[in-house]
């Protein structure tokens, strides 16, 4: 796209974004996808990982941000650094392995070496270069990004040299990551048991946007519904099919329950939060299960009565942290979401295990995602289709505008800041995500307008 | 042998009852018609092949030791397993409408231990191609089916498919290799 063509396309944002609704367009058209990738994974805070990944100097793992390969790497200083995955040489990538430790980095190209900060330590064949030719220039590097930043654990980079601290920026919704690491005994969470990659033919947007969806799962997961409801309770089970039949069913709660008994919560930035559906009688069979009953032992052995039960009685369900990231506390699952393209998505699920819980917690947490977010899971893989039918049906070019008005009436204040749905499915969280994209891509950026517009077309 | 109306394979046929092993022979047999059922469909008598204990595990890393530490394409025992395959058949499964259509070729079928004779495991190798809506996708691997007899029906105590690919970003897995 030429450079006037982006000014009027950004100059026209808002008129894409109505209070209730949006155009379809944000959903399939590469040019706006292309500003999304500048203007929102470029200026908000983007969860790349979690310390438990690189704990000791040399750890590194290869994730992306947006479409660009990253390295998040641990100095010997203890350090986080998080690295342009590309030579300063050629341009190869440096890095070829999901995950490894190392003293060092070298491209396999002509031999370029890198300290972990990303800082040039040798070049083979240094000689008749340039008089300015200089190796320990910071452009000649492997580039660091500008800021990374933690929170108990988490890490965020963020493309922009200004904006809010990640603390500022998460606000009221640091309390979620706060509910995921407050249920480890030891106050520690590892990232353990591998990982999902699922991918669909649909919009990055789709995923956050269901998520919270309480709408959704009585109508999109019914064949799973009816099969687990129609399931024998008397047939051998080895755990596995106890905890995935138990959420089916709750799926199968009737709207009346949907509508008042969950809650839904959102914040600034485009945060939420969907308050919890089961509760630990219906999902895990708390009361019954030797093993919660062990955890919640060790639970207030250290942290004590009191606390152990404020942190049991944080009931939420999924918090979307915009736009990448999703996590839910009760069975310590996360997702990631990597836009690939306008119409392509790959989301990357992972699991906790809690520092100082008893194993089997850990093999509960487990056997959750293989159902909820398994790539052959029963209920998953409904949602993909959905993802997949919308991409189709808006090459229809039929209806201009898409409805996010469910509850639009009723939505209330929040006590600390943010929006409530006085009924629990309200679509509050879909538009309150708009609002923030309106705000990353039509201003409240971190240059000029104009400064923008150069390196667009730079 | 007539797979339309009787989708099992006899083990005792081939000489074979409680206690005695299985040859390599029954077991290819048994594996084309359970493919054959995957085929068709017929996803009601594929449950049927298997034990009332089975468990049915497609890992998420090549070589996974264990379901219960790792993540799992696929980990369902047989509670979990019926729910699959009666989701299987609703009419308002939207993943598969359309439904897939496969088709899948088996083969290298060896005997990998049988020094339980209660039990054979048995190692084959399959190519799986599935059809559905635009797309065509392709799966191979490695299956270990660990085959019993119960009352003269070879049936599945447990079965273990090792995709290629099962550490790849992967679109939804409805159809149950």
């Amino acid at each position: 796209m030429d450079p006037p063509m982006r000014e009027e396309l950004v100059e026209d944002v808002t008129s894409l974004v109505k209070p209730a609704a949006v155009h379809r367009s944000l959903y399939d058209d590469p040019a706006i996808f292309e500003l999304e990738l500048e203007r929102i994974f470029g200026r908000a805070w983007i969860y790349v990982g979690h310390e438990s990944q690189v704990r000791e100097p040399g750890d590194y793992f290869c994730t992306q941000v947006g479409r660009k390969p990253i390295v998040v790497v641990r100095g010997p200083d203890k350090e986080l650094h998080v690295l342009h995955n590309q030579c300063a040489h050629r341009g190869a990538m440096v890095v070829a392995l999901d995950k490894g430790r190392t003293d060092e980095f070298q491209c396999c190209y002509h031999g370029w070496t890198y300290h972990l900060d990303g800082r040039l330590k040798a070049v083979p064949l240094q000689h008749g270069y340039p008089a300015d030719f200089n190796p320990k220039s910071r452009s000649m590097a492997m580039l660091a990004v500008p800021r990374v930043s933690s929170y108990r654990g988490f890490i965020f980079v963020n493309q922009s040299d200004n904006g809010p601290s990640l603390e500022d920026w998460l606000g009221y919704m640091a309390t979620s990551l706060d509910d995921m690491v407050d249920r480890a005994p030891d106050g520690e969470l590892e990232i353990a048991g591998g990982v999902f990659r699922h991918t669909y033919n649909g919009n990055w947007k789709l995923y956050l946007e269901n998520l919270c969806d309480a709408a959704h799962p009585w109508f999109t997961h019914r064949s799973s519904i009816d099969a687990a409801q129609q399931q024998k309770d008397d047939v051998y089970t080895d755990g596995a099919g106890e905890i995935a039949i138990r959420q089916m069913r709750q799926n199968g709660a009737p709207y009346s329950f949907w509508e008042s008994q969950v809650g839904i919560w959102t914040y600034p930035n485009g945060h939420s939060y969907l308050g919890d559906y089961h509760d630990d009688k219906k999902l895990v069979a708390a009361l019954n299960d030797p093993a919660f009953r062990d955890y919640v032992d060790a639970l207030e052995k250290k942290k004590g009565k009191d606390e152990a039960k404020r942190i049991l009685e944080v009931r939420r369900w999924n918090s979307n942290v915009y736009p990448n990231l999703s996590f839910m506390s009760q069975f310590q699952q996360l997702r990631v979401i990597h836009p690939l393209a306008v119409d392509r998505t790959l989301v990357c699920t992972y699991n906790f295990r809690l520092r100082g819980a008893p194993e089997q917690m850990f093999h509960n947490t487990i056997r959750f995602a293989n159902i909820v977010n398994g790539t052959g899971s029963l209920v998953l893989t409904d949602d993909l289709e959905i993802y997949n039918r919308i991409g189709l049906g808006i090459s229809s070019e039929g209806a201009e505008w898409l409805q996010i008005g469910r509850g639009y009436q009723s939505d209330e204040p929040d006590e600390h800041g943010g929006r409530r749905g006085k009924n629990s499915t309200s679509e509050v969280y879909i538009r309150n995500m708009f609002d923030a994209w309106v705000g990353y891509i039509g201003g409240a950026g971190t240059k000029t307008k104009q400064a923008q517009l150069e390196s667009v077309s730079a | 042998m007539n797979v339309r109306q009787g989708a099992q394979v006899k083990g005792e046929r081939a000489g074979i009852g409680a206690g005695k092993r299985l040859d390599v022979h029954t077991c290819e047999q048994f594996l084309l018609l359970e493919a054959r059922l995957l085929d068709e469909a017929r996803f009601d008598e594929w449950l049927a092949l298997f034990t009332p204990e089975a468990s049915y595990w497609v890992p998420s890393e090549p070589g996974q030791a264990d379901p219960l530490e790792t993540v799992s394409l696929i980990y369902d025992d047989r509670r979990l397993l019926e729910t699959r395959v009666r989701r299987l058949a609703s009419p308002r499964i939207y993943s598969q409408e359309p439904r897939s259509r496969t088709s899948r070729i088996v083969t290298n079928v060896t005997i990998e231990d049988d020094a339980d004779a209660a039990t054979t495991l048995v190692r084959s190798k399959f190519v799986l191609i599935e059809f559905r809506r635009n797309e065509q996708r392709l799966f191979g691997g490695t299956s270990f089916h660990r085959l019993t007899v119960i009352g003269g029906d070879v049936r599945i105590a447990s079965k273990r498919v090792d995709l290629v690919n099962c550490d790849a970003p992967l679109d939804g897995i409805v159809v149950p290799f």
